[in-house]
């Protein structure tokens, strides 16, 4: 969805400014947040693209102006009403007021280590790929109204196909459902900077995203 | 925020989803055991080991793995090299991605609307603001993550290091000059 999250090219947000001595964690909810979230990917509650489509879908003012992990606790809580694991009356409450629903696993000590693991996104196919290192494809110009990972600007814009990574779950459909990976072949396409941003922008610089088959046509 | 996210994680405890204890386990581990250092090891046995480096550019998620890493800290990792003619950046421009395993946790400005939005327009001018100038004919490449790739860079050995043991030259691989944001310290300047 074209929304606020989907920054690439903005102007006005000003410098960037780096925290001199940052910790892992400027409060301890943040690190509760951040670990409730490692634990219930685990779980199978909910996957990484659901987790983003939450935040994608917070209002505009609210997203730009809260905190990264006040991101995360709201698309949170989200998907833990949505998902039906828990109602909004037991987060008001502060207590579960009904049994929880089972779950395909459970992260415990004992199994912590698999916290820290990250999944593999890469599938098995045997449809060819259409497109290969070299090729100069276009960024479809596309909207979708859910979840996507084509940032917009690059649609509609010619690049060149630079790397190959196999065939990976497509997160615009698994965004909305955990058993639609619908695998697609992922590209990295890079483009001139020039045909991004106009004839002033700097000639030596690139710019690459990676990119999934159903947003790309030939060149 | 402190109330909301306890009840939050009250109610999902309750549920039986998550076990108030593992959650203690990853924080730790997230405060005092994953971070930069990881990545420092790596770009520092590229600089000393040329079949290593190799292997690195070619593939990054194997060379890694063949370290025997205890998780899969690799998996989809890119890495790209710096050079005179080339600086690589790395960027999220649509959420966070970050390498994680490699780098530990993301910094705010990584984070940050400025570094998101500017960094695919004006590299040079957020590198400007990390301090960093490059040479005008310098290509620079910058990496938009917005899939489960994730990119490791590798900074350029620093001059005046002919000779030094993998563990030295560790100490020299700061974490901006993984994402592309600086460059290695100089020896006698180590962050």
């Amino acid at each position: 969805m074209d929304s606020v999250h989907d920054m690439g090219g903005m102007d006005g947000f000003g410098k960037v400014e780096k925290e001199p001595n940052e910790p892992a964690f400027h409060a301890p909810w943040e690190g509760r947040v951040l670990a409730m979230q490692r634990a219930m990917g685990y779980a199978g509650a909910w996957n990484t693209d659901m987790s983003r489509f939450a935040q994608e879908r917070l209002p505009p003012s609210v997203y730009l102006s809260i905190s990264y992990y006040k991101r995360w606790a709201l698309a949170m809580e989200m998907n833990v009403v949505e998902r039906g694991l828990a109602g909004a009356d037991e987060l008001a409450a502060g207590h579960a007021l009904r049994p929880g629903k089972p779950l395909k696993r459970k992260l415990t000590s004992e199994v912590i280590a698999n916290g820290f693991k990250r999944g593999s996104f890469a599938r098995d196919t045997n449809r060819p790929a259409l497109f290969k290192i070299g090729d100069r494809v276009r960024a479809k110009n596309i909207h979708p109204k859910t979840h996507t990972r084509l940032p917009r600007y690059v649609r509609g814009h010619v690049g060149e196909i630079v790397l190959l990574h196999g065939c990976h779950v497509f997160p615009d459909t698994v965004a909305l459902g955990m058993e639609n990976e619908d695998p697609q072949w992922l590209y990295t396409v890079r483009f001139d900077s020039r045909d991004l941003w106009g004839p002033d922008a700097d000639p030596t610089v690139r710019i690459s995203v990676d990119a999934f088959e159903p947003y790309l046509e030939r060149a | 925020m402190q109330l909301r996210v306890r009840a939050l994680e009250t109610v999902l405890a309750e549920k039986g989803y998550l076990d108030p204890a593992a959650l203690d386990q990853i924080i730790e581990a997230y405060e005092t055991k994953i971070g930069p250092h990881n990545g420092a090891r790596i770009v520092a046995k590229a600089w000393t080991d040329p079949a290593f480096k190799h292997r690195l550019l070619q593939d990054a998620t194997e060379a890694v793995r063949a370290l025997g890493h205890e998780s899969r800290v690799g998996d989809h990792l890119t890495a790209v090299e710096n050079t005179r003619e080339v600086h690589n950046i790395v960027v999220c421009t649509l959420c966070s991605c970050y390498p994680w395993e490699m780098l530990g946790l993301p910094p705010v400005w990584y984070k940050s609307a400025p570094y998101r939005s500017r960094t695919v327009k004006d590299p040079r001018g957020v590198l400007a603001d990390f301090g960093v100038t490059l040479p005008k004919d310098t290509e620079v490449r910058v990496w938009d993550s917005t899939a489960e790739t994730r990119y490791l860079v590798l900074p350029m050995r620093p001059g005046g290091t002919e000779g030094w043991s993998e563990e030295k030259l560790a100490e020299l691989v700061n974490r901006d000059s993984m994402i592309g944001t600086g460059l290695a310290s100089q020896p006698g300047k180590a962050s």
